[in-house]
């Protein structure tokens, strides 16, 4: 199975130096293309105006936030399930990764609904649930460090983050289970996008773009894990040898 | 069943021997929101239209202190690790626990909760109300709490953690707890948010046992 062929970090290191100046590659083109249909080429909304265009930076971090809550949870279950070493740090990686996407969703949205709303915040569901995954990424980051021993704070963690996936359903149907002020989805849906098609091209790239940069980053940060870990064991190899 | 009967025997005659424990919760409870009325200043309209939130946001802070100690001192004394090899799974010893901390806070704060809401100036329309949403959520808050609880066992600074860890998940409780009080004080009907509630508590019965003895087990590998 393909999954377990990456439990080997030598493997995993390899296949992750030739995919990370990819990723880093289509990061750079979607973003350059994406800002550029959204920031010039798109139309104005005939009811927002030109502040719609914060939409496509708000909506792929929203995406991306719960994206890489469901990678973390996945990762954690695989982690606790198998054993699985790389997993763990998959896991461990992207939780920070995440958290900023979550900030960067919270704060273009407050930015967006000041002109819109006419407010900074509003307590309602999809923003009430949004600013728990915040606080559930700050926990699970929180909760790795706290133990001296770094693998029982990643095992804690990780059944922290599986408890935690309750509240992505929670946040993807918060719109149509109660009456808020956040705008139901109109991208991903059953009967298909209600969005003309010259606003959904730059927001798909946008939304492609955030997530090779989130596997760009995600890559670079599990190899430098990998790293350290080699690292503490050739320090320890060392302090043995110094012993004796 | 017999030995789930055991443990919680155990578990009520430490509680007992220790008094002062569960009395501080209760204080601290009290004291909370007698902060309040000093804070707002003494409006009674105005504490009376916050007065289910103050008793809410009191109640998750005082079941979420008493709440580190729930696995801790058995951890550190090795009881714990022989609780975890008896016979009974250990879910079944969380499920035990949980139920004694429920009895000795959840409880006390229950009948403490009128007489502060009277001392808010709550109107009495909604007392009935509260002491039901109150039974109904005050096991959630046990129930969802035993995770972090078990996740924080042999960690640095753990009491932070907790509060880090479990307040975000006990948002929905307080949520439909504040709104079917004042569905009550406003003569609306709060069918939904009394099965919003039954619901949680029957989900976090299923499954919170389970993910604190996972927290357990890898804690004592």
């Amino acid at each position: 199975m393909m999954f377990h062929k990456f439990a080997n970090p030598t493997r995993f290191l390899r296949l992750s130096t030739t995919l990370t100046p990819w990723f880093a590659a289509l990061t750079v083109t979607m973003l350059a293309a994406g800002l550029y249909l959204g920031l010039f080429n798109a139309p104005p909304d005939y009811q927002q105006g030109e502040s719609v265009r914060i939409m496509y930076v708000h909506v792929p971090a929203a995406w991306m936030a719960m994206f890489a809550y469901s990678m973390m949870a996945a990762m954690s279950a695989a982690a606790l399930i198998w054993k699985h070493p790389v997993a763990t740090l998959v896991a461990k990686s992207s939780a920070p990764i995440g958290a900023c996407f979550t900030f960067l969703a919270l704060v273009t949205g407050s930015l967006w609904g000041k002109p819109m709303w006419g407010t900074w915040w509003v307590w309602d569901a999809r923003l009430t649930s949004v600013l728990v995954l915040f606080f559930l990424y700050l926990g699970y980051i929180a909760l790795h460090n706290a133990f001296d021993d770094a693998r029982r704070g990643g095992q804690a963690a990780s059944i922290l983050a599986i408890v935690g996936f309750v509240n992505v359903p929670i946040i993807k149907f918060s719109v149509d289970w109660w009456n808020t002020l956040h705008q139901p989805a109109s991208v991903v849906r059953m009967d298909g996008p209600t969005i003309d098609s010259s606003m959904l091209a730059p927001l798909l790239l946008m939304a492609g773009a955030y997530t090779f940069y989130f596997f760009w980053v995600l890559m670079v940060r599990v190899r430098s894990e990998l790293i350290a870990q080699k690292v503490r064991v050739l320090q320890m190899k060392q302090a043995q040898q110094d012993m004796t | 069943m017999n030995a789930f009967v055991h443990v919680i025997r155990r578990e009520l005659n430490l509680a007992f021997r220790q008094q002062l424990d569960s009395l501080m919760v209760l204080a601290f409870f009290v004291l909370a929101i007698v902060l309040f009325p000093f804070g707002v200043g003494p409006e009674p309209n105005i504490l009376a239209r916050i007065a289910p939130g103050i008793i809410w946001v009191a109640a998750l802070l005082a079941a979420m202190l008493s709440l580190e100690r729930l696995f801790q001192t058995d951890y550190e004394d090795g009881s714990l690790e022989l609780l975890a090899l008896s016979p009974l799974p250990l879910e079944m010893i969380v499920l035990a626990k949980v139920v004694t901390h429920w009895l000795t806070t959840g409880l006390p704060l229950i009948v403490a909760a009128p007489v502060m809401a009277v001392m808010l100036n709550m109107n009495t329309d909604g007392m009935a109300m509260l002491i039901l949403v109150l039974v109904l959520g005050t096991p959630s808050l046990s129930l969802i709490g035993a995770i972090g609880a078990a996740l924080i066992l042999g960690s640095r600074r753990g009491g932070v953690l907790l509060s880090l860890l479990i307040l975000p998940l006990f948002i929905p409780v307080l949520i439909f707890g504040v709104s079917a009080i004042d569905g009550a004080l406003n003569g609306l009907t709060v069918k939904p948010q009394l099965l919003i509630l039954s619901g949680f508590f029957l989900a976090s019965l299923a499954l919170c046992p389970w993910a604190s003895a996972a927290a357990i087990r890898q804690s004592l590998e």
